[in-house]
Protein backbone atom coordinates (compact mmCIF):
# COMPACT_ATOMS: atom_id res chain seq x y z
CA UNK A 1 0.00 0.00 0.00
CA UNK A 2 2.85 2.28 0.75
CA UNK A 3 3.37 1.94 -2.60
CA UNK A 4 0.23 3.05 -3.80
CA UNK A 5 0.00 6.09 -1.89
CA UNK A 6 4.20 6.69 -3.05
CA UNK A 7 2.65 6.57 -6.63
CA UNK A 8 -0.27 8.72 -5.91
CA UNK A 9 2.63 11.35 -4.28
CA UNK A 10 4.39 10.90 -7.47
CA UNK A 11 1.28 11.91 -9.51
CA UNK A 12 0.54 15.04 -7.58
CA UNK A 13 4.14 15.97 -7.37
CA UNK A 14 5.06 14.69 -10.96
CA UNK A 15 8.16 13.46 -9.39
CA UNK A 16 9.33 10.14 -10.24
CA UNK A 17 7.36 6.98 -8.34
CA UNK A 18 9.86 5.58 -5.21
CA UNK A 19 9.44 1.83 -5.12
CA UNK A 20 9.66 0.60 -2.19
CA UNK A 21 8.22 -2.08 -0.07
CA UNK A 22 4.35 -3.53 -0.23
CA UNK A 23 2.86 -4.01 -3.44
CA UNK A 24 -0.56 -3.25 -5.25
CA UNK A 25 -2.72 -6.40 -5.41
CA UNK A 26 -3.76 -7.94 -8.83
CA UNK A 27 -7.22 -6.18 -7.87
CA UNK A 28 -5.81 -2.88 -6.77
CA UNK A 29 -3.90 -2.84 -10.02
CA UNK A 30 -6.67 -3.93 -12.65
CA UNK A 31 -8.24 -0.47 -11.14
CA UNK A 32 -5.45 1.59 -11.77
CA UNK A 33 -4.82 0.25 -15.37
CA UNK A 34 -8.67 0.81 -15.74
CA UNK A 35 -8.76 4.22 -14.63
CA UNK A 36 -6.31 5.59 -16.32
CA UNK A 37 -7.07 4.10 -19.67
CA UNK A 38 -10.71 5.33 -18.73
CA UNK A 39 -9.17 9.02 -17.59
CA UNK A 40 -7.47 8.65 -21.41
CA UNK A 41 -11.16 7.97 -23.06
CA UNK A 42 -12.53 10.78 -21.47
CA UNK A 43 -9.84 13.23 -22.25
CA UNK A 44 -9.95 12.32 -26.37
CA UNK A 45 -13.59 12.34 -26.41
CA UNK A 46 -13.28 15.89 -25.03
CA UNK A 47 -10.83 16.89 -27.40
CA UNK A 48 -12.84 15.51 -30.19
CA UNK A 49 -15.48 18.22 -29.08
CA UNK A 50 -13.15 20.62 -28.80
CA UNK A 51 -10.39 20.79 -31.41
CA UNK A 52 -10.79 21.66 -34.67
CA UNK A 53 -6.94 20.55 -35.50
CA UNK A 54 -6.88 17.74 -38.01
CA UNK A 55 -3.88 16.31 -35.96
CA UNK A 56 -4.87 16.53 -32.82
CA UNK A 57 -8.45 14.97 -33.66
CA UNK A 58 -6.92 11.95 -35.36
CA UNK A 59 -4.76 11.66 -32.26
CA UNK A 60 -7.46 11.84 -29.88
CA UNK A 61 -9.77 9.57 -32.30
CA UNK A 62 -6.69 7.14 -31.69
CA UNK A 63 -6.72 7.70 -27.71
CA UNK A 64 -10.47 6.60 -27.49
CA UNK A 65 -9.84 3.63 -30.29
CA UNK A 66 -6.89 1.50 -28.14
CA UNK A 67 -7.92 2.60 -24.51
CA UNK A 68 -11.08 1.28 -25.43
CA UNK A 69 -9.68 -1.70 -27.14
CA UNK A 70 -7.41 -2.64 -24.02
CA UNK A 71 -10.06 -1.53 -21.94
CA UNK A 72 -12.16 -3.92 -22.74
CA UNK A 73 -9.65 -6.98 -23.33
CA UNK A 74 -9.43 -5.99 -19.42
CA UNK A 75 -13.01 -6.34 -18.45
CA UNK A 76 -12.94 -9.66 -20.11
CA UNK A 77 -9.65 -10.92 -18.55
CA UNK A 78 -11.17 -9.58 -14.53
CA UNK A 79 -14.31 -11.35 -15.34
CA UNK A 80 -12.48 -14.71 -16.15
CA UNK A 81 -10.20 -14.89 -13.38
CA UNK A 82 -13.07 -13.43 -11.25
CA UNK A 83 -11.37 -10.53 -9.62
CA UNK A 84 -13.47 -7.54 -8.71
CA UNK A 85 -11.16 -4.92 -9.26
CA UNK A 86 -10.48 -2.80 -5.95
CA UNK A 87 -10.55 1.47 -5.38
CA UNK A 88 -6.90 2.36 -4.14
CA UNK A 89 -5.68 5.76 -3.65
CA UNK A 90 -3.74 5.96 -7.05
CA UNK A 91 -7.09 5.33 -8.52
CA UNK A 92 -8.46 8.42 -6.77
CA UNK A 93 -5.61 10.76 -7.12
CA UNK A 94 -5.71 9.73 -10.84
CA UNK A 95 -9.09 10.46 -10.74
CA UNK A 96 -9.12 13.92 -9.10
CA UNK A 97 -6.26 15.24 -11.22
CA UNK A 98 -7.67 14.15 -13.92
CA UNK A 99 -11.35 15.81 -13.22
CA UNK A 100 -9.20 19.00 -12.16
CA UNK A 101 -8.20 18.97 -15.85
CA UNK A 102 -11.02 17.83 -17.52
CA UNK A 103 -12.35 21.04 -15.89
CA UNK A 104 -9.48 23.44 -16.79
CA UNK A 105 -9.35 22.65 -20.27
CA UNK A 106 -13.34 23.05 -20.86
CA UNK A 107 -12.63 26.62 -20.26
CA UNK A 108 -9.49 26.69 -23.38
CA UNK A 109 -10.97 26.90 -27.09
CA UNK A 110 -8.39 26.99 -30.54
CA UNK A 111 -4.73 26.16 -30.65
CA UNK A 112 -4.57 27.05 -26.62
CA UNK A 113 -6.81 24.10 -25.63
CA UNK A 114 -4.60 21.99 -28.28
CA UNK A 115 -1.83 22.77 -26.77
CA UNK A 116 -2.78 21.54 -23.30
CA UNK A 117 -4.34 18.92 -24.94
CA UNK A 118 -1.27 17.11 -26.28
CA UNK A 119 1.37 18.38 -23.69
CA UNK A 120 -0.95 16.53 -20.95
CA UNK A 121 -1.40 13.64 -23.35
CA UNK A 122 2.70 13.66 -23.04
CA UNK A 123 2.70 13.65 -19.32
CA UNK A 124 -0.14 11.44 -18.75
CA UNK A 125 1.60 8.71 -20.86
CA UNK A 126 4.89 9.20 -19.22
CA UNK A 127 3.56 9.02 -15.71
CA UNK A 128 0.99 6.10 -16.24
CA UNK A 129 3.77 3.93 -18.91
CA UNK A 130 6.33 4.82 -15.63
CA UNK A 131 4.01 3.34 -13.08
CA UNK A 132 3.47 0.08 -15.71
CA UNK A 133 7.23 -0.34 -15.81
CA UNK A 134 8.39 0.50 -11.98
CA UNK A 135 5.49 -1.20 -10.54
CA UNK A 136 2.50 -2.34 -12.16
CA UNK A 137 4.02 -5.04 -14.39
CA UNK A 138 6.44 -6.28 -11.51
CA UNK A 139 3.49 -6.40 -8.92
CA UNK A 140 1.38 -8.36 -11.20
CA UNK A 141 0.75 -12.07 -10.08
CA UNK A 142 -1.59 -13.53 -12.55
CA UNK A 143 -0.11 -13.89 -15.71
CA UNK A 144 -2.55 -12.96 -17.67
CA UNK A 145 -3.11 -9.53 -16.39
CA UNK A 146 0.98 -9.30 -16.42
CA UNK A 147 0.70 -9.64 -20.21
CA UNK A 148 -1.91 -7.70 -20.77
CA UNK A 149 -0.30 -4.41 -18.73
CA UNK A 150 3.07 -5.31 -21.14
CA UNK A 151 0.47 -5.08 -24.24
CA UNK A 152 -0.26 -1.98 -22.41
CA UNK A 153 2.91 -0.19 -22.02
CA UNK A 154 3.81 -0.88 -25.69
CA UNK A 155 1.15 0.87 -26.74
CA UNK A 156 0.74 3.77 -24.69
CA UNK A 157 4.65 3.82 -24.88
CA UNK A 158 3.21 5.01 -28.71
CA UNK A 159 1.18 7.00 -27.74
CA UNK A 160 3.41 8.94 -25.73
CA UNK A 161 6.02 9.13 -29.22
CA UNK A 162 3.27 10.25 -31.11
CA UNK A 163 2.08 12.94 -28.71
CA UNK A 164 5.09 14.04 -28.02
CA UNK A 165 5.65 14.62 -31.98
CA UNK A 166 2.67 16.23 -32.51
CA UNK A 167 3.64 18.50 -29.43
CA UNK A 168 6.64 19.44 -31.67
CA UNK A 169 4.73 19.90 -34.78
CA UNK A 170 2.52 22.60 -32.29
CA UNK A 171 5.05 24.64 -31.07
CA UNK B 1 -27.34 -16.20 -96.51
CA UNK B 2 -29.40 -18.10 -94.69
CA UNK B 3 -28.43 -17.80 -90.75
CA UNK B 4 -26.84 -21.09 -90.42
CA UNK B 5 -24.73 -20.59 -92.90
CA UNK B 6 -23.56 -17.16 -91.38
CA UNK B 7 -22.85 -19.05 -88.10
CA UNK B 8 -20.44 -21.54 -90.04
CA UNK B 9 -19.06 -18.91 -92.13
CA UNK B 10 -18.24 -16.81 -88.87
CA UNK B 11 -17.29 -20.36 -87.09
CA UNK B 12 -14.40 -21.30 -90.12
CA UNK B 13 -13.60 -17.60 -90.27
CA UNK B 14 -12.96 -17.76 -86.74
CA UNK B 15 -11.21 -20.52 -85.47
CA UNK B 16 -8.13 -20.22 -87.21
CA UNK B 17 -7.81 -17.13 -85.91
CA UNK B 18 -8.59 -18.65 -82.26
CA UNK B 19 -6.02 -21.39 -82.87
CA UNK B 20 -3.15 -18.89 -84.08
CA UNK B 21 -4.16 -16.89 -80.55
CA UNK B 22 -3.64 -20.13 -79.06
CA UNK B 23 -0.47 -21.49 -80.04
CA UNK B 24 0.64 -17.69 -80.27
CA UNK B 25 0.21 -17.26 -76.86
CA UNK B 26 3.21 -16.16 -75.10
CA UNK B 27 3.81 -16.57 -71.43
CA UNK B 28 1.96 -13.95 -69.49
CA UNK B 29 4.11 -10.86 -70.04
CA UNK B 30 3.50 -9.79 -66.34
CA UNK B 31 3.65 -12.76 -64.41
CA UNK B 32 1.29 -13.55 -61.64
CA UNK B 33 3.36 -12.37 -58.39
CA UNK B 34 3.67 -14.49 -55.08
CA UNK B 35 1.56 -13.54 -52.11
CA UNK B 36 3.18 -12.99 -48.94
CA UNK B 37 1.65 -11.93 -45.28
CA UNK B 38 3.01 -9.36 -43.22
CA UNK B 39 0.99 -9.84 -39.64
CA UNK B 40 0.31 -6.97 -37.37
CA UNK B 41 0.51 -8.31 -33.75
CA UNK B 42 1.49 -7.21 -30.53
CA UNK B 43 2.38 -3.68 -31.85
CA UNK B 44 4.87 -4.68 -34.49
CA UNK B 45 5.27 -5.68 -38.27
CA UNK B 46 6.32 -9.71 -37.97
CA UNK B 47 8.82 -11.05 -40.46
CA UNK B 48 9.66 -9.50 -43.57
CA UNK B 49 9.46 -11.32 -46.23
CA UNK B 50 12.38 -12.43 -48.34
CA UNK B 51 13.14 -12.41 -52.05
CA UNK B 52 10.44 -9.85 -52.96
CA UNK B 53 10.26 -9.00 -56.42
CA UNK B 54 7.48 -5.83 -58.39
CA UNK B 55 4.43 -7.60 -59.23
CA UNK B 56 4.19 -9.91 -55.73
CA UNK B 57 0.83 -8.83 -53.78
CA UNK B 58 1.70 -7.95 -49.74
CA UNK B 59 -1.00 -9.58 -47.84
CA UNK B 60 -1.17 -7.14 -44.35
CA UNK B 61 -3.08 -9.43 -41.32
CA UNK B 62 -3.89 -7.18 -38.55
CA UNK B 63 -3.99 -9.99 -35.55
CA UNK B 64 -3.52 -7.00 -32.92
CA UNK B 65 -5.72 -5.40 -30.72
CA UNK B 66 -5.64 -2.17 -32.24
CA UNK B 67 -6.26 -0.26 -35.46
CA UNK B 68 -2.69 -0.36 -37.74
CA UNK B 69 -1.87 1.62 -40.91
CA UNK B 70 1.08 0.50 -43.43
CA UNK B 71 1.77 3.63 -44.83
CA UNK B 72 4.80 3.79 -47.21
CA UNK B 73 6.37 6.96 -46.92
CA UNK B 74 7.31 6.89 -50.52
CA UNK B 75 3.28 6.63 -50.67
CA UNK B 76 3.54 3.48 -53.30
CA UNK B 77 1.12 1.91 -50.16
CA UNK B 78 -1.62 3.01 -47.74
CA UNK B 79 -3.41 0.09 -46.03
CA UNK B 80 -5.70 1.27 -42.84
CA UNK B 81 -6.54 -1.87 -40.94
CA UNK B 82 -9.14 -2.49 -38.27
CA UNK B 83 -7.88 -5.48 -35.90
CA UNK B 84 -9.00 -8.95 -37.23
CA UNK B 85 -9.37 -7.39 -41.12
CA UNK B 86 -6.76 -8.35 -44.07
CA UNK B 87 -5.94 -6.43 -47.32
CA UNK B 88 -3.62 -6.96 -50.08
CA UNK B 89 -1.49 -4.10 -52.00
CA UNK B 90 0.80 -4.91 -55.10
CA UNK B 91 4.24 -4.09 -54.72
CA UNK B 92 4.99 -1.49 -58.21
CA UNK B 93 8.10 -0.75 -57.64
CA UNK B 94 11.63 -1.75 -56.95
CA UNK B 95 13.76 -0.53 -54.29
CA UNK B 96 13.94 -0.46 -50.24
CA UNK B 97 10.59 0.58 -49.13
CA UNK B 98 10.01 1.83 -45.57
CA UNK B 99 6.78 1.82 -44.12
CA UNK B 100 4.97 3.03 -40.49
CA UNK B 101 1.91 2.86 -38.59
CA UNK B 102 0.45 6.34 -38.76
CA UNK B 103 -0.63 5.92 -35.47
CA UNK B 104 2.05 4.35 -33.35
CA UNK B 105 5.47 5.94 -34.68
CA UNK B 106 7.67 3.39 -33.42
CA UNK B 107 6.06 0.50 -35.81
CA UNK B 108 8.23 0.67 -38.86
CA UNK B 109 9.11 -1.95 -41.47
CA UNK B 110 11.54 -2.20 -44.77
CA UNK B 111 10.50 -4.01 -47.76
CA UNK B 112 13.21 -4.82 -50.12
CA UNK B 113 11.74 -5.44 -53.50
CA UNK B 114 13.68 -6.50 -56.76
CA UNK B 115 12.89 -6.08 -60.37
Amino acid sequence: MRKLIGFAAALALAIPFAAEAADPNDAQIAHIAYTAGQIDVTAGEQALKKSKDKQVRAFAEEMVRDHQAVNKQALALVGKLKVTPEDNPTSQALSADAATKLKTYEGLSGKAFDKAYIDNEVAFHKTVNGALSSTLIPSAQNPELKALLETGLKVFTEHQTHAEQIAQALK
Amino acid sequence: MSRRAMIAWVRRALCPLMGAALVAAPTPALAAGKTYSVVMKAMQFGPMPKGLHVGDTIEWVNEDLFRHTATATDKSFNVDLNPNKRAKTVLRKAGKIHFICRFHPGMTGDLIVAR
